[in-house]
């Protein structure tokens, strides 16, 4: 216990004087947090969400007009635009618009769309009156003469919008548009039976739907944005960034022949390993509190909203934990086999941004071809940002999150016993 | 009464894919409280001998026994009763003086007012008393050696292992080190000591070994060793007969 703690007090010394290591280990993954999280929320905006602008040209200016209006309006992510610089938008300014990028949507109302479609109704209703003879009207004769042109709603969207985006805003309209054209139907017939009924018209839909979450209430936290994807997600990525000063500091007591002395002495390889594994557990934790601060503290400064640990805040540091052991087990392994820091430098930074890469940090696995999302399983940051979602998202405990916790311990027992064997191989040379 | 230090029996090393032995049947007993000086050119195999008998790397064939132990039988003991000083600095050099040899005094299982009081002890009798707080990486070459050194005895080893441990280093260094290594012996320390310097081996040594090409050519004295080669007046003279005047680049 003693060796272990003068071990532990050794390798905190040589990290905290070399400014360089702390400014890669602490620093660097905040400012790449702040920055990549920036950065991606217009994309997890679009895919998920966030406010678009709307431009409405409306040539109808009637009830229709005005319903679409109102539910423009009610829609939090959605914000209508009907001018632009104090003068209507025309057609061709708006397709143009949108055309360009600078707007993502346009819907263009076409004239007379309330008038025809209250006529169209009226010539529909009056036909099934007049097949069950409930009236001797002069009208029907008449509007039978007059049929009436289908109505188009034009709408423009940005070719560079997500084809989520587009499938949400058709359906909303369709739904909309099926809504106005059920109550003009209602009432229609309502007046032609007669005005003095004081029949109440329900103005919902009978059948609609509920997205149950698993609060048995809303569902709307299924999917991260982008300050819940990239806390975890970068988090994990300055914690396997460890990869690299760790087994420079390996391939380092080597060159410098400390690593003999240690040999020569009374003491294991593996509890010269166990020192090292302590002090980088800790600095992994170090770096997670820092990113949650961050996340908590700094976000809302920098437009971005506040990163919600709610009371699961021992179960994320339980994985940052875990997350730590693996990465530091593969710090071990590249600093055990590698011999020069020309190897070991690259090739744990590459295979740190590969990992991460394909476990989901930069990308989130759900929007990754299947392919990918297969690969990803057998990346370490994968199962630790598996379990951060269990976590953050749906609200997973400690049995939740046990199976990616073994993985990773498996990780490192894998990782720690393949470099003891190589360490022990390398003296039969 | 003397008793065996090292008990060295048919010590063979050749490395995986060399096409030449790096020792070769090596046969040799060192007794307790002696100053062995074991010599060679370049590529004679010293360094492959010293570094099996720190347990760096394994023998091909052969055995050996340091203080009556074996690394397969009682690698604990056995490297407890071992110091070894490299000829490489092996310190950490944004650490002060006090820490590395804090470090690595634990690493032999000091601890404590003990450890501490032997260390501020040690940096004092090789003059690095009042530098003991500054790193080691502001040192000049002299000082680290004497560190290198510290770091090697501060356990108080029964056999000592020094590569080298006056290379490069001035006179004043190389006397502070050499007195403290007499020091030591003084206490009972064996010593198994490899150098270039032969007219230092001469004068430091009790009895020297001379290897060439993986073997054990002679032993004994400085004196008998003299004294067997009829035109030899020196080690030096001896070594020269033994190894040739040829460049040994390996």
């Amino acid at each position: 216990m003693f060796k272990l703690r003068r071990s532990v007090q050794k390798e905190l010394l040589l990290l905290f004087r070399d400014v360089g290591g702390i400014v890669i280990l602490f620093v660097m993954p905040l400012i790449l947090l702040l920055a990549v999280t920036m950065v991606q929320k217009g994309s997890f905006d679009s895919i998920l969400g966030g406010k678009v602008s709307v431009l409405l040209v409306d040539h109808d200016r009637e009830s229709i007009s005005q319903r679409i209006q109102e539910y423009f309006r009610a829609d939090e992510n959605l914000e209508l635009l009907m001018e632009l610089d104090g003068k209507p938008i025309s057609e061709e300014l708006a397709q143009e618009l949108v055309r360009q990028g600078t707007y993502q949507l346009a819907v263009i109302l076409p004239e007379h769309l309330s008038r025809d479609l209250n006529t169209h109704v009226q010539q529909n209703v009056d036909k099934i009156m007049s097949e069950f003879d409930f009236s001797g009207d002069t009208t029907l004769v008449a509007t039978e003469k007059k049929p009436i042109e289908p109505k188009e709603i034009k709408l423009y969207f940005d070719p560079a919008a997500h084809a989520s985006f587009k499938t949400a805003i058709k359906m909303s309209i369709d739904k909309l548009v099926s809504n106005i054209e059920s109550k003009t139907i209602y009432s229609t017939f309502q007046e032609e039976l007669g005005e003095d009924m004081d029949i109440e018209l329900g103005e919902q839909q009978f059948i609609s739907y509920k997205e149950v979450g698993r609060d048995g209430e809303h569902a709307e936290e299924s999917l991260p944005d982008a300050v819940q994807h990239n806390v975890p997600a970068w988090t994990l990525f300055a914690i396997f960034f460890i990869v690299v000063p760790l087994s420079i500091n390996i391939v380092k007591e080597k060159a410098q022949g400390t690593m003999l002395r240690i040999e020569t002495s009374p003491t294991s390889y593996a509890l010269f390993l166990m020192g090292k594994t302590v002090t980088y557990l800790l600095i992994s934790l170090i770096q997670f509190y820092l990113m949650l601060l961050v996340g908590i503290f700094v976000f809302p400064y920098i437009g971005l909203h506040s990163f919600q640990v709610g009371n699961s805040f021992g179960l994320l540091s339980v994985i940052a934990l875990f997350s730590g052991l693996a990465a530091v087990g593969l710090g071990i392994l590249i600093g055990t086999i590698a011999s020069t820091q020309e190897q070991s430098a690259p090739f744990g930074a590459t295979l740190t941004v590969v990992l991460a890469a394909v476990g989901g940090v930069w990308v989130p696995v759900f929007i990754m071809p299947s392919v990918m999302q297969q690969l990803s399983a057998l990346s370490p940051m994968n199962w630790g940002l598996g379990a951060f979602y269990k976590v953050l998202l749906r609200g997973g405990g400690l049995v939740d999150i046990l199976p990616e916790i073994i993985l990773l311990i498996l990780c490192f027992l894998l990782t720690l016993t393949v470099a003891i064997l190589y360490d022990k191989k390398k003296r039969t040379v | 009464m003397s008793t065996t230090a090292i008990h060295i029996e048919n010590l063979s090393k050749q490395y995986r894919g060399a096409d030449f032995v790096a020792v070769q049947n090596l046969s040799l007993t060192i007794q307790s409280g002696e100053i062995f000086g074991l010599l060679g050119p370049n590529g004679a195999g010293k360094t492959t001998l010293l570094s099996m008998l720190c347990g760096i790397i394994r023998p091909t064939s052969g055995k050996f026994s340091i203080n009556g132990y074996t690394y397969e039988q009682s690698p604990v003991q056995l490297k407890q009763s071992l110091g070894v000083v490299p000829q490489d600095f092996a310190l950490y050099p944004s650490l002060t003086a006090r820490e590395n040899l804090l470090y690595f005094g634990s690493m032999y299982g000091l601890k404590g007012r003990k450890l501490e009081q032997e260390v501020i002890a040690s940096l004092d009798a090789l003059g690095l008393a009042t530098f003991m707080d500054k790193r080691v990486e502001t040192f000049s070459g002299g000082m680290k050696r004497r560190v290198n050194l510290l770091a090697g005895v501060l356990h108080r080893p029964k056999v000592l292992f020094l590569d080298e441990p006056t290379v490069g280093v001035d006179v004043h260094s190389k006397n502070a080190i050499m007195e403290y290594l007499k020091a030591l012996h003084f206490q009972g320390t064996t010593i198994v000591y490899t150098s270039h310097h032969l007219s230092e081996a001469q004068a430091f040594c009790t009895r020297v070994g001379i290897m060439e090409s993986g073997r054990l050519w002679k032993e004994g004295t400085p004196e008998q060793l003299i004294a067997e080669e009829e035109k030899a007046q020196t080690l030096e003279d001896v070594f020269i007969e033994i190894t040739g005047k040829g460049l040994r680049d390996v």
